[in-house]
């Protein structure tokens, strides 16, 4: 396979999983901000833009944090290089790109949610309308995965598409945590305010988590077992233990059919021992923050190091 | 507009009877429900939208997309007059590859004093790396594709040859897939040839062209100048369904003597490129500096076999216009027969008498640039205004040497469908062909294009055309 499409395969499965958080981050604040006064609201807000790392382009533009500003400022706005209409379009060009690396099953389907979205897009969006484009957005994930699942040769493009999923999904999950990591620590969360269960639920909405913690914790909500769940529970497959093993799979899938070993393949190697009998005391004792920033600098090395590996660019 | 004498129409008679060709698709035409009909007509644009069969259009805020509307009324050609237009068809591109041979050779055409030097001389696709070497396979043109025009029942005119990138074989077989998927029945109620193996056939065709440096199955790749290109999607469904890479100029580079392609292995080699990517891009080290799209270095690897690129550089001259004007005899010079398919009556305004006559009857004829192509720089007579005329009189006063002039045929005409039902449109209709060393190869019908606008001449996508699918009846 050529570098150029390995890159491109990489590259549309991250940008489609980032369009997926990006919705579902922003499905979560907007039920927060719709059950709160006018403050939490805006703080929660507030929140939503930081996690995702746009405060300085949206502070750039806007003076307060609307509900109907933000919106829109995540979904479409052209001063927002990382909007969903921007994400779903490199999803789409990427995929042209790679038009002989994919089926056409995948393609037509990445094709339609792209023309899907992009009409619904095309106009300011209002309060009633958030949710459907939202829905549009994780079912053009589905969809995508479905298709590829269903019908994509399990060779070179398979494991680059999906290794820029975990990769992805792995930087997303942990930078929610990080964001919401004051309210998630037990001792600073006791102090000052009450519990606030909501926004610890918010933060396992955010994820696609809440019903599935629920249900293996019997309804009870108590933070430590939240980043227990959303960092080391395997089962979850948007945990960070689950993102880190199935990224291992895939840079194994591709090192045996490569037959050679890159620097990917180590810097694996080193983040398994990291990773290996982690217990969430050793990680409160290390610090959450400071965990999840190692972390994430451990991902995105890996992640450059596939590029370097496979040549996606020289 | 000027009243024309009304023009040959392929399904209907002058009587309003159905002619034979059409016989039994006009059966069944008259057995659908109108309703059905137009819901048809809807889903064709929805089909064609979603599977992202598209064109891309330069100079828009970002480059859109758009598709080349279809009509699913089919055009239908006969086994006997498809017998008869192949021989023409296949007498003309070996003449062609005959004549590339002798122009990068001895130019016998131009001693023997059938062919004036300055065409030569004068012709920016004319390529001075290409004289003396002699491409594997001895083929020049591996993808051919031949605008014909039609005026009566028998009366098939040569209107250009496209010998550097004939465009549109995508669509060819596209429509066919659209046809099939909405109307399965009528397959099975009228015997038509299929077109979908076209692919293998050029799959096969380039590899049957091999270079000598190529180890064990030849690998083939599409080079396309990106997706930002006007046809990539036809590159990339090209690439697709041969099973080739598809490759821009920056996955390639010269390394140890032959062409290479990066891939997440390491560099390996491309022996056939099937490149969408014109002469003058293709290398930045012999033509244009300035070329991000092509391969530094890849004309030496050529002339040194390490490299086979199709169609050949240099075989753009064929597409000139004034060489078009002399094809009767570059025809007969190198079968030694009278052409099967005659040209369209042409005058070179570089000939004194010919500029007079056309300046006199502009009014008349369709005036075209020697090097244009895509519709664009003519006039037509008849439907231009008298201001465009007067200002088409000075640029052809100004440099007459870079038109010539055709009379306003009388294009046939094949219904299309429209709201109020089926209403006719000139059409034409562009083979496409593909030459081994053995053999050439017809695929039966090609890309009728079509012009949507009531009596508008112009077919081209970019001014308002649109495609059909073509039949070409089984022989029964």
């Amino acid at each position: 396979m050529l570098g150029r499409t390995a890159n491109g395969m990489f590259w549309m499965f991250r940008y489609l999983e980032r369009a997926e958080n990006t919705a579902r981050l922003l499905e979560a604040g907007l039920r927060m901000a719709v059950t709160r006064d006018l403050v939490t609201a805006e703080e929660e807000w507030r929140s939503v833009i930081s996690t995702l790392g746009m405060r300085d382009a949206f502070e750039r533009h806007h003076a307060t944090y609307t509900g109907y500003q933000v919106w829109n400022f995540i979904l479409r706005d052209k001063d927002n290089a990382a909007s969903v209409l921007n994400m779903m379009r490199e999803v789409r060009t990427n995929a042209r790109a790679v038009r002989t690396a994919i089926t056409a099953e995948l393609w037509e389907v990445i094709n339609e949610s792209w023309m899907q979205v992009r009409d619904l897009l095309a106009r300011p969006v209002g309060q009633g309308s958030v949710g459907e484009i939202v829905a549009l957005v994780r079912r053009a994930g589905t969809l995508a995965h479905g298709a590829m699942a269903g019908t994509l040769l399990r060779s070179e493009g398979y494991h680059f598409a999906r290794a820029g999923t975990f990769v992805e999904r792995a930087d997303s999950v942990a930078r929610i945590l990080d964001l919401k990591y004051f309210l998630l620590l037990p001792s600073l969360s006791y102090v000052g305010s009450s519990l606030d269960k909501g926004q610890w639920d918010n933060v396992l909405r955010s994820v696609s988590g809440d019903r599935a913690y629920r249900w293996l914790n019997a309804g009870t909500i108590d933070a430590r077992g939240i980043v227990e769940f959303l960092v080391l529970d395997e089962r979850f497959p948007r945990s960070l233990a689950f993102c880190h093993s199935a990224l291992r799979e895939e840079l194994n899938a591709l090192d045996r059919l490569h037959g050679k070993e890159g620097t990917s393949n180590h810097l694996m190697r080193e983040a398994d021992l990291r990773m290996a009998n982690l217990t969430i005391e050793t990680v409160f004792e290390r610090g959450l923050h400071e965990f999840l920033l190692g972390f994430m600098a451990s991902n995105s090395a890996i992640a450059a190091a596939i590029a370097e590996d496979y040549r996606f660019a020289r | 507009m000027a009243e024309r004498q009304a023009n040959f129409d392929e399904m209907h008679a002058g009587d309003g009877s159905v002619r034979p060709a059409y016989t039994e698709y006009c059966h069944w035409h008259g057995q659908q429900d109108t309703a059905f009909l137009r819901r048809k007509h809807a889903d064709c644009e929805t089909n064609f939208r979603k599977t992202g069969i598209t064109f891309n259009v330069y100079g828009e805020d970002e480059a859109e997309e758009r598709l080349i509307p279809f009509d699913m009324v089919p055009r239908v050609i006969t086994a006997a007059e498809w017998r008869r237009l192949t021989r023409g068809i296949e007498q003309r591109v070996s003449a062609l590859n005959a004549f590339l041979y002798d122009l990068y050779h001895r130019q016998e055409i131009v001693r023997a004093g059938r062919l004036p030097m300055r065409l030569l001389r004068d012709n920016a696709a004319w390529l001075q790396q290409m004289v003396g070497f002699t491409p594997p396979g001895g083929v020049y043109t591996h993808i051919v594709g031949i605008d014909l025009v039609r005026t009566g029942p028998n009366d098939w005119y040569v209107l250009e040859d496209n010998a550097r990138t004939p465009s549109g074989v995508s669509y060819m077989l596209e429509n066919r897939e659209t046809m099939m998927a909405m109307f399965p029945e009528l397959f099975s109620q009228v015997p038509v040839e299929p077109v979908s193996n076209y692919p293998n056939r050029l799959a096969k065709s380039l590899a049957a062209c091999a270079p000598a440096a190529a180890k064990g199955k030849p690998t083939v790749a599409v080079l396309t100048p990106g997706i930002y290109n006007s046809a990539y999607f036809e590159h990339s469904f090209l690439a697709d369904q041969m099973g080739a890479e598809l490759v821009e100029g920056s996955d390639l580079r010269v390394k140890d003597g032959r062409v290479q392609m990066r891939t997440t292995r390491g560099y390996e080699p491309v022996d056939v490129i099937y490149r969408r990517v014109d002469d003058e891009f293709l290398d930045p080290l012999t033509f244009n500096p300035s070329s991000l799209l092509g391969v530094p270095g890849i004309m030496d690897v050529y002339r040194a076999g390490g490299v086979t690129i199709a169609n050949a550089p240099g075989t753009g001259i064929c597409d000139d216009k004034a060489i078009y004007s002399f094809m009767p005899e570059i025809v007969e010079f190198y079968t030694g027969e009278k052409p099967l398919l005659p040209n369209v009556q042409t005058w070179r305004c570089s000939d004194k008498d010919s500029l007079k006559y056309v300046l006199d009857n502009l009014a008349e004829v369709v005036v075209k640039e020697v090097h244009g192509s895509g519709g664009y720089g003519m006039l037509i007579g008849p439907t231009a205004s008298k201001n465009e005329i007067a200002v088409f009189r000075k640029k052809l006063l100004a440099n007459p040497k870079n038109y010539i002039a055709q009379p306003t045929l009388s294009l046939s005409t094949c219904p299309i469908f429209t709201r109020q039902g089926l209403a006719p449109r000139h059409v034409d209709l562009r083979p496409f062909v593909l030459v081994s060393p053995d053999r050439i190869d017809i695929t039966p019908g090609g890309l009728t294009r079509v012009a949507l606008k009531k009596g508008s001449l112009v077919v081209n996508s970019s001014q308002g055309g649109g495609t059909k699918d073509t039949w070409v009846l089984k022989e029964t």
